[in-house]
């Protein structure tokens, strides 16, 4: 059995314990919900055409050429009932005057004006909304799911260590064996939910009929948001494991975990507040740990050059290994520990598991 | 393949404390070797090294005369003092972990697995998760653990403790089976009677360095006194009066009394074949004053030897 036989194994084990926990699949499921709300719901109650009572005539070919919903009366009374009633939302009636009950209608004003050629020099420019919300969005999606699937491989490792299983764990596979399977089945999960969760979004998003240049804007910034995210999550994922290994029981999680905690969340905030200072976010945007919110996010307000996402990944990327390198060390200086919290840099100095090889 | 583990030499200190002290014994294969000492004698330690858990400041463990390497490792069976599983997962789903982390395909493991449960008695509860099983069940559950890969070599770290006497049968018979196999078993505990009705060879340990180590029968005879116990109709009292006679426990009809001529001979290195005529002479004069309802020497218990080597 080869080493990747081995990391598959574990891995394979972290995913399959956490798709059988009512929590995650919860938890999973709302998201889902959420995500199908969010797309589909603005959609349905949008409604379709607005309906509107005419008598026969230019006006009413005019507003069936606009698309609307028209229905022909036999004179201007009959259609003012109709609004009356709640039957439809607007008349016109000889004037030319439009009825309608509280809501002014747009559609059929807009139907019977002239209005004056427009032409947009920036067809493609974000709408404001959007621009602060997409930041915010790969910010919180960077940030939730890095803390949820950080905070469970910390668990699952201070869960082998508090149950004693880690000691024939380690004595049949080799400790960064073990991690690097604990990484994975995190990697994968964390990816895995939030790939779900974004397809079930897009595809809600296709079928209520979102405007298109919003889906094609996002596309390359969603493009670069994958790599991003892979390798700033598994530059996380090795320390995350080794909190988990510096604690004894679930109970010292939270104070061992509190350096990465800080780590995910200080970037989320900082790219919210400063996403309108091009220079903050463009620092950010190299920085590993904001990298992954930032970047995506300059990218999607088409402010980065095309080789600046490259050179951030690259950064990234040496960084991930670097933090993995520690993270290791860590995990493998504390795991047996079993008397009490361990403290970093007693782990970091432990070379047991160093002579153990070879 | 089943091999000689062989510990040679090994040192091992914890900061300034010198856990192991020139180790060096054999874990023959097809026999159960029990280990035996106090609490921080280094038993564990030991045990640790030979499942490459700590590393040896020096010495070597060898298997069959080579170098023991993950890989030999791989296929040992281990069972930790601390005890532990997962205790969310069931039975059934962390032995088949278990077996294939150590290299076993899926069908040799589930094979194995209904075999093992079968005979440690946890059979209908395999399916159940660890954590709603008793204490009991859940030592059974471990000691599948340790079994599941069919390992080539066991070690055991205190597989009795917290058995009831039915579990601890159970596990001895599956114990057994294992060296019907050839496999060679080490395996500690402080249960001296189970240690005592269980091991061929055995290993003391104290403070560190091994105080003695063979099989237990020639352990036993290297111990054994010249010490007899008699059971007479009336009182044995007159012993006490009796020439080279020195009564160690007197109660009634029953006795027990050590020979001197015995002594000499075992300080003569001669042990204790010459004292057959003295032994005889006592049953003589016992029968001379009534019936002999029992006569024989005392073997030393286990305990017994432990605390004499550990002194």
């Amino acid at each position: 059995m080869t080493t990747f036989d081995t990391v598959r194994l574990v891995a394979a084990r972290e995913i399959r314990v956490k798709l059988r926990d009512k929590a995650f699949l919860w938890s999973t499921g709302i998201f889902l919900l959420i995500a199908i709300a969010g797309t589909v719901l603005p959609g349905i109650f949008a409604g379709g055409p607005q309906s509107v009572a005419v008598v026969a005539g230019p006006t009413a070919t005019a507003l069936t050429d606009a698309g609307l919903d028209v229905r022909t009366v036999a004179d201007d009374a009959a259609a003012e009932r109709l609004v009356r009633d709640g039957d439809v939302d607007a008349a016109v009636v000889a004037g030319p005057r439009v009825l309608a009950m509280d809501d002014e209608p747009d559609d059929v004003v807009e139907a019977l004006s002239q209005q004056p050629a427009v032409q947009l020099l920036d067809p493609n420019a974000v709408d404001p909304v959007l621009a602060f919300l997409i930041p915010y969005a790969f910010g919180f999606v960077f940030f939730a799911t890095s803390l949820t699937f950080g905070l469970q491989i910390a668990q699952s490792v201070t869960e082998e260590k508090q149950t004693r299983v880690v000691e024939i764990l380690i004595a049949t596979i080799p400790v960064r064996v073990l991690l690097a399977g604990k990484v994975i089945g995190g990697t994968v999960l964390a990816f895995g939910q939030l790939a779900l969760i974004t397809l079930v979004g897009m595809v809600g998003a296709r079928l209520a009929d979102a405007p298109d240049n919003v889906l094609s804007l996002l596309a390359p910034a969603i493009g670069w948001f994958i790599p991003f995210f892979v390798l700033g999550f598994v530059m996380l994922a090795a320390l995350w494991a080794a909190a988990g290994a510096l604690g004894n029981r679930q109970e010292d999680l939270a104070g061992a975990s509190m350096p990465i905690q800080i780590a995910v969340m200080l970037p989320f905030i900082a790219v919210i507040v400063l996403q309108d200072n091009q220079t903050a976010m463009t620092i950010m945007s190299y920085l590993p740990v904001s990298a992954p919110t930032a970047m995506p996010a300059r990218l999607f307000a088409d402010d980065a050059a095309a080789w600046e996402p490259v050179l951030s990944l690259g950064i990234l990327a040496l960084t991930a290994v670097a933090m993995v390198f520690v993270g290791a060390r860590i995990y493998e200086g504390s795991l047996l520990r079993t008397n009490g919290r361990t403290k970093m840099a007693t782990a970091w100095r432990d070379r047991e598991a160093a002579r153990l090889v070879g | 393949m089943t091999q000689l583990l062989r510990l040679d030499g090994l040192n091992r200190a914890f900061g300034g404390r010198q856990a192991l002290k020139d180790v060096t014994f054999d874990v023959a294969p097809g026999r159960l070797t029990g280990f035996v000492g106090a609490n921080g004698a280094g038993k564990t330690t030991a045990m640790r090294i030979i499942l490459g858990v700590l590393a040896a400041d020096s010495g070597s463990v060898t298997w069959g005369g080579a170098h023991l390497t993950r890989e030999h490792r791989r296929r040992f069976g281990y069972m930790p003092e601390e005890r532990g599983l997962y205790p969310k997962m069931t039975i059934r789903d962390q032995l088949t972990y278990l077996g294939r982390l150590h290299g076993l395909t899926a069908g040799a493991v589930a094979r194995n697995i209904t075999g093992l449960v079968d005979r440690l008695g946890i059979g209908e509860r395999a399916d159940e998760q660890l954590e709603k099983l008793s204490l009991g069940n859940q030592q059974r559950a471990q000691i599948a653990a340790a079994l599941v890969h069919e390992p080539e070599l066991l070690v055991l770290d205190e597989p009795f403790s917290g058995l009831d006497p039915i579990a601890v049968d159970t596990v001895m018979a599956v114990l057994r089976e294992q060296t019907a196999r050839g496999v060679p078993v080490l395996f500690s505990s402080h249960q001296l009677d189970v240690v005592e009705r269980l091991c061929d060879d055995l290993v003391v340990i104290g403070d560190g360095a091994i105080l003695a180590a063979g099989r237990r029968d020639e352990l036993r005879a290297a111990f054994t006194l010249p010490r007899y116990e008699i059971r007479v109709d009336g009182d044995a009292g007159w012993l006490r009066d009796q020439p080279g006679v020195t009564v160690v426990d007197l109660d009634g009809p029953r006795a027990v009394f050590d020979l001197a001529a015995g002594r000499e001979n075992e300080a003569a290195g001669r042990e204790n074949e010459a004292a057959g005529t003295e032994d005889q002479a006592v049953l003589r004069e016992a029968l001379a004053r009534g019936p002999v309802r029992a006569f024989g020497p005392v073997a030393p218990s286990l305990a017994e030897i432990f605390r004499e080597v550990a002194r």
